[in-house]
């Protein structure tokens, strides 16, 4: 259904990620949507021609600002920098439970289906107007789970637990 | 929120058991207070606290609420009795539609208590039956 | 016997699509009265806490409690518009009056115009026990937890992964409800796949080609039993598992509630991909019944940011109808015509055109009862 055929994609490569912080839109099926598009400031998500269409990214043009992240009603927007330290990554999660985490604390990096992967530290945490109320948390995991992590699971509480 | 607590109630909630067994039922007061204190989303402002009477026994909830949330609240889950089979029934649309809910209050059968509001002094009474009509005014 | 009210156009139901059409009827011009059964405007907009997909123009990003907030402002601090809260049009006569209940006494109004936007209902779903307390309807629990903030238990089994079983899933998570399974009898998801990804990375698990073979409990949901299902939907034998959980929750779809269209005399027919019964009506949302326009769910199921836009043509050409007229009346309605048609042009809008198709159809060879 897609209208265009520019070749865009929304995960970026592994070429690109090595060059710093990188948004990576994980939506995959054509609804009807398209803040994403309207958030970006970078002309970087491209003008959607079929409001069903799939996003797509021109990536020179993505600075990770993370503008976008907490717009998307799917929640499936993320940002992603492999260059943050050595052998250490950074993914920006939006994250829409409570407690919030705070900077420093220590949470789980959590896989799409919910598994808990590694330690993760918590770096920073955004929740202006902005976001309103879909804050984004920065977390600090191992380089190598980059493309992995999608989710937090913070200690202390009942919500938002692991089933078995 | 003031509730009476009981063993058997506390043995429940560590069960992981939510609402009222019969057991409970026949113990008369429940108290699980079912509401949301923090929500990430959602601040849930509080109206004015006022008491009613179900079956019998004082209760607590929020004034202009429907009355079948200050009873879910309380962990009262079994509204009514049906008719013919005598099973219990309880909320079940939240918009007046499905009659799963029909209770006595103040005297008056079949009130829709997903839709119908609290207010203070009110005495609902678990329905069994049909209830009966007053006379026509 | 109170006295007959009159009315330009009665705008019947304050969700999404109501509230659009008012808003779209008063800007042309017209005086709308706005009834609704609640006590705060919105319908179901009051309790969608999650952001809203579609385009800017139905307020995509935003949430579905501040959409309500926002159009509810607009009709409020409107003189043209007269709401009305808390009152329950439980009659509508062939002539075109309706009866109006508001605190236990009946009021009678004849507008010129109607617009019935009454929304929907939850389906039931059959399997022993379903009437068990703790056994709710999705949107219900969603209710109680979303505009009363109770909880509607401590461990729910969702059954249904359409749209409405994925977001009342993670909503309840957010509300520190455990959620044991989300049910589905399709092989695959019905809703959303970002939808479905919230609840996944929550480690929800989704069983699809799964349902409810029985809850069990003595005076409420203690728990339930749940099967498999093969590709011609029978059970699988010895599949069964197990589900301690307190509240059953059924997202099994949605029917119109169309019961004041039969009452006037609408022809309605049956289609399975708007939900069930949906009146016969023309491009305008026009009813067979002249002068009844309808618009959103009560038209057929569909989302929110549809049935917006569905209020828009209603709304306007309600009162064209009625002979008012503004600059630029034909582009508007030729854009909200345009949007509708985008928002249902891809793979998830597959379902509904094919159910607008077949009731055009209908209406062609004058079908209908």
């Amino acid at each position: 259904m897609t209208g265009r055929s520019t070749g865009f994609r929304t995960v970026p490569d592994a070429e690109r990620r090595g060059k710093g912080p990188v948004v990576v839109i994980e939506c995959f099926e054509e609804i009807p949507c398209d803040p994403c598009h309207e958030a970006c400031n970078q002309g970087a998500i491209l003008a959607f021609d079929d409001i069903n269409s799939l996003p797509e990214i021109d990536f020179a043009k993505c600075n990770g600002c993370g503008r976008c992240i907490s717009v998307c009603p799917g929640l499936a927007i993320f940002v992603v920098d492999e260059t943050w330290k050595e052998g250490l990554a950074v993914v920006r999660i939006p994250y829409e439970f409570i407690p919030l985490p705070h900077k420093g604390q220590q949470v789980k990096g959590v896989s799409r289906d919910g598994v808990e992967l590694c330690d993760a530290t918590v770096v920073k945490v955004e929740n202006t107007k902005r976001h309103d109320r879909t804050p984004v948390i920065w977390v600090e995991i191992p380089r190598a789970l980059a493309m992995d992590v999608r989710h937090i699971r913070v200690g202390g509480t009942s919500f938002d637990r692991q089933e078995t | 929120m003031q509730y009476i607590l009981t063993s058997a109630f506390a043995s429940n909630a560590n069960s992981g058991a939510y609402g009222i067994n019969s057991a409970m039922e026949g113990m008369g007061l429940v108290m699980d207070d079912g509401r949301i204190k923090h929500h990430p989303i959602l601040e849930f402002k509080e109206g004015r606290k006022v008491r009613f009477t179900f079956d019998g026994k004082e209760l607590e909830g929020y004034e202009g609420e429907p009355i079948a949330c200050a009873l879910h609240a309380a962990g009262v889950r079994v509204l009514k009795e049906s008719p013919e089979l005598k099973r219990p029934r309880g909320f079940f649309c939240a918009i007046g539609n499905c009659s799963s809910c029909l209770m006595t209050v103040d005297g008056r059968p079949n009130v829709r208590v997903c839709v119908e509001r609290l207010r203070e002094g009110m005495n609902v009474i678990t329905q069994k039956g049909k209830g009966v009509l007053l006379a026509d005014k | 016997m109170s006295s007959l009210l009159t009315s330009e156009i009665c705008v019947v139901g304050a969700g999404p699509a109501g509230l659009k059409a008012a808003i779209s009827a008063r800007d042309m011009g017209a005086h709308v009265t706005l009834v609704d059964s609640e006590v705060n405007l919105g319908g179901q907009l009051v309790k969608q806490t999650h952001k809203f997909f579609g385009s800017r123009g139905q307020f995509a990003g935003m949430r579905g409690i501040d959409i309500a907030k926002l159009l509810a402002d607009e009709v409020s601090r409107d003189p043209s518009v007269d709401v009305m809260c808390e009152s329950q049009v439980v009659g509508f006569y062939e002539d075109g009056t309706l009866a109006i209940e508001k605190d236990d006494s009946i009021q009678f109004l004849k507008p010129e115009r109607v617009i019935c936007a009454a929304g929907a209902s939850e389906r039931m779903l059959s399997f022993p026990n379903n009437d068990l307390p703790g056994v709710y309807g999705a949107g219900a629990a969603q209710t109680l937890m979303n505009v009363y903030g109770v909880k509607p238990g401590n461990r729910v089994l969702m059954i249904g992964a359409g749209n409405i079983g994925l977001i009342v899933s993670y909503q309840l998570l957010q509300a520190g409800v455990e959620v044991a399974a989300v049910l589905e009898a399709m092989p695959h998801v019905g809703g959303y796949d970002v939808h479905a990804r919230k609840i996944q990375r929550a480690g929800i698990p989704i069983l699809t080609s799964h349902t409810i073979k029985e809850a069990h409990g003595t005076r409420s949901v203690e728990d339930a039993t749940v099967w498999a299902l093969d590709s011609e939907f029978h059970p699988v034998i010895d599949s069964e598992r197990y589900f301690e959980v307190d509240t059953i929750c059924l997202a099994v779809g949605l029917t119109p509630l169309t019961e004041l269209l039969w009452q006037a005399g609408c022809r309605m027919v049956y289609v399975p991909e708007l939900g069930g019964y949906a009146p016969l009506r023309c491009e305008n949302y026009e009813t067979t019944h002249p002068g009844v326009f309808v618009a959103g769910d009560l038209a057929g199921i569909e989302e929110a940011s549809s049935a917006m836009i569905e209020g828009v043509v209603a709304g306007l050409s309600a009162a064209r109808s009625l002979g008012y007229e503004t600059d630029g009346f034909e582009e508007r309605l030729r854009l909200a015509k345009n949007e509708l048609e985008a928002l249902r042009q891809g793979p998830t809008g597959q379902k509904v055109r094919q159910g607008i198709r077949r009731l055009m159809a209908l209406r062609e060879v004058g079908e209908g009862i």
